[in-house]
């Protein structure tokens, strides 16, 4: 089967300033892949490399079958990248419901979908951006990229600052979107174990590059390893 | 504040609530209340669908113009031309001012999208300074200084004849005002007005989402240099005047002064703001016709400063602030 993402030789970062290092993987549809290391590893950059939100200095990045390496962000957008970026950023004047509806495109993951999979977002609809809790804004975030019916969801970071208990909540939502709704993923995750037992792959980055790439199991099998490549938290 | 009652502040239904309807009835009612000042409430309602097209691009897409003089004058210009041609028809005459007002509109957005907000204020204000200067230069057609001045309409429906009191451009203005509201109103509530706000509150965020932000700025743009452009064909119909004052810096000002008294990106903003201004302008004006700016000066310094959200937002505010007093009150 042809890949969804081929990633080959990517170098990237903010003006002159080089974050990833010549990075390269590749993802089948279907396949969710944990994104992991420390701080400052350039996590966050991947991904925003992969929106076209950085310098791309040199490599490729295609994505079903499509050449997205110049892309500008919207057409990366409807190629069928879907980013839930980890800062949220609602729009406070929008309401949930308009969170939704404004970016929608066909596909199966229309409101009925969105508010079978998050019923606290349907009890939270006409509420605005600004009046919702981290974890309902969080669950908006992944709403509204999953409204865009993408074929890959970029999740950086979606359990940071909650409750555990919203945690676990959004870990149960999100393992099934990937193991019932064969959704493709990417997740950055700081809560490593968290991150690998959602997932089947795990990729750790150390200083802009590639240090390790195996099956999440493997590195959680091995927490000496693990917790030598990422701070376990 | 409940959010729902925030969710009908901004008119995120396209469906019209009662109270709304009995508003809209209240310029009828002016019509056979005050039947003596009809020619002020016909510039009132002609300028008002020039602001409503301006809150489009200021209060939704977040883009504030000084060159939409531009687009109203251009808009004048056509249905007056049209008419020393000999095209008598109103309302064909009207929707072709708003045709060439668009077609201006699109090239001109191109240049307005690029760049930030001053840089948008000053090419707004370039292509308004340009605009002008062209029409002053072409007087053989324009009639320059002079202005653009004995040509007759035709009936409307070619049974309504505008008449010397101006009963027929009222109705004629008010149907056009409806009409253009309901549009806009639409077009505010659908996925692309929404979309609208969320680009002003989160530019970085909607590329991402796979919206094209300079493709809906240019569109918003475009669509309220074409509603702006049947304004002033509106005022050349009922006046049979055009004026080169009616391109100038200073209306486009005017424009801008009307929505903020109102009160940006709510549309009712809009046709308040024009009221009180035209009202305020004919009342003070009357007082002393040579410095009547002045205490519009003062009026628009007193809203911004001490009335957030203009006429609209302080009233909102206060019936709030009423209600809760009531509530606390009752039992």
């Amino acid at each position: 089967m042809a890949d969804l993402l081929k990633i080959e030789g990517l170098c990237s970062g903010y003006g002159q300033a080089r974050v990833l290092d010549n990075i390269s993987f590749s993802m089948r549809a279907g396949e969710s892949l944990a994104l992991l290391g420390r701080n400052g590893v350039g996590k966050s950059t991947l991904m925003r490399t992969l929106m076209g939100l950085t310098v791309r200095h040199s490599g490729s990045v295609r994505f079903a079958g499509i050449d997205l390496s110049n892309a500008p962000p919207h057409r990366r957008a409807r190629a069928g990248l879907g980013w839930v970026p980890q800062e949220r950023a609602m729009f406070p004047s929008l309401t949930v419901e308009e969170h939704l509806t404004t970016v929608a495109r066909d596909g199966p993951w229309n409101l009925a979908a969105i508010y079978d999979v998050f019923p606290r977002l349907r009890e939270r609809r006409s509420n605005l951006g600004n009046q919702l809790s981290g974890g309902e804004q969080q669950m908006v975030a992944i709403a509204r990229a999953l409204v865009t019916n993408p074929r890959l969801l970029l999740l950086d970071e979606p359990m940071e600052g909650l409750a555990p208990i919203i945690v676990q909540e959004l870990a149960a939502v999100v393992g099934r979107l990937i193991r019932e709704a064969g959704l493709s993923v990417i997740v950055v995750e700081q809560h490593a174990r968290l991150a690998l037992s959602m997932t089947a792959r795990a990729i750790v980055l150390n200083r802009g590059q590639i240090v390790h790439e195996s099956s999440s199991q493997e590195l959680l099998d091995d927490g000496a390893k693990l917790g030598r490549l990422v701070a376990v938290a | 504040m409940s959010p729902r009652s925030s969710a009908i502040e901004r008119l995120a239904s396209p469906r019209p609530r009662p109270v709304e309807v009995l508003a809209w009835l209240l310029p009828a009612l002016a019509f056979f209340l005050v039947p003596d000042n009809l020619a002020l409430g016909v510039s009132i309602m002609t300028y008002a669908v020039a602001v409503l097209a301006l809150d489009l691009v200021l209060g939704y897409a977040g883009i504030v113009s000084l060159g939409h003089a531009a687009f109203f004058g251009v808009g004048a210009y056509t249905a007056g031309l049209l008419a020393v041609q000999g095209w008598k028809e109103p309302l064909t005459g009207m929707l072709l001012a708003g045709a060439v007002s668009l077609a201006l509109g699109f090239l001109a957005s191109f240049l307005v999208v690029r760049g930030k907000d001053l840089t948008r204020l000053m090419v707004t204000l370039g292509i308004g300074l340009v605009v002008y200067e062209l029409a002053n230069r072409l007087s053989s057609v324009t009639g320059g200084m002079d202005g653009l001045s004995g040509f007759e309409i035709g009936p409307i429906f070619g049974v309504f004849s505008f008449d010397l009191y101006g009963r027929t451009a009222w109705w004629y203005v008010y149907g056009v005002l409806i009409l253009v509201f309901v549009l806009l109103r639409l077009v505010v509530s659908s996925p692309f007005g929404l979309s609208l706000r969320a680009i002003r509150e989160g530019v970085s965020r909607m590329p991402a989402l796979g919206a094209s932000v300079d493709h809906r700025l240019r569109t918003a743009f475009t669509l309220s240099a074409g509603v702006t452009g049947i304004a002033g064909g509106l005022l050349a119909q009922t006046t049979q005047f055009v004026g080169i004052d009616s391109l100038s810096v200073g209306r486009s000002a005017d424009f801008l002064v009307m929505l903020v008294l109102g009160g940006t990106g709510r549309l009712y903003g809009a046709l308040i703001g024009t009221t009180v201004f035209m009202i305020a302008h004919d009342y003070l004006a009357d007082m002393n016709p040579v410095y009547w700016e002045f205490w519009m000066g003062l009026l628009l310094m007193a809203v911004v400063l001490f009335a957030r959200g203009g006429v609209v937002g302080a009233g909102r505010r206060l019936l709030q602030t009423v209600k809760t007093k009531f509530a606390r009150a009752a039992p």
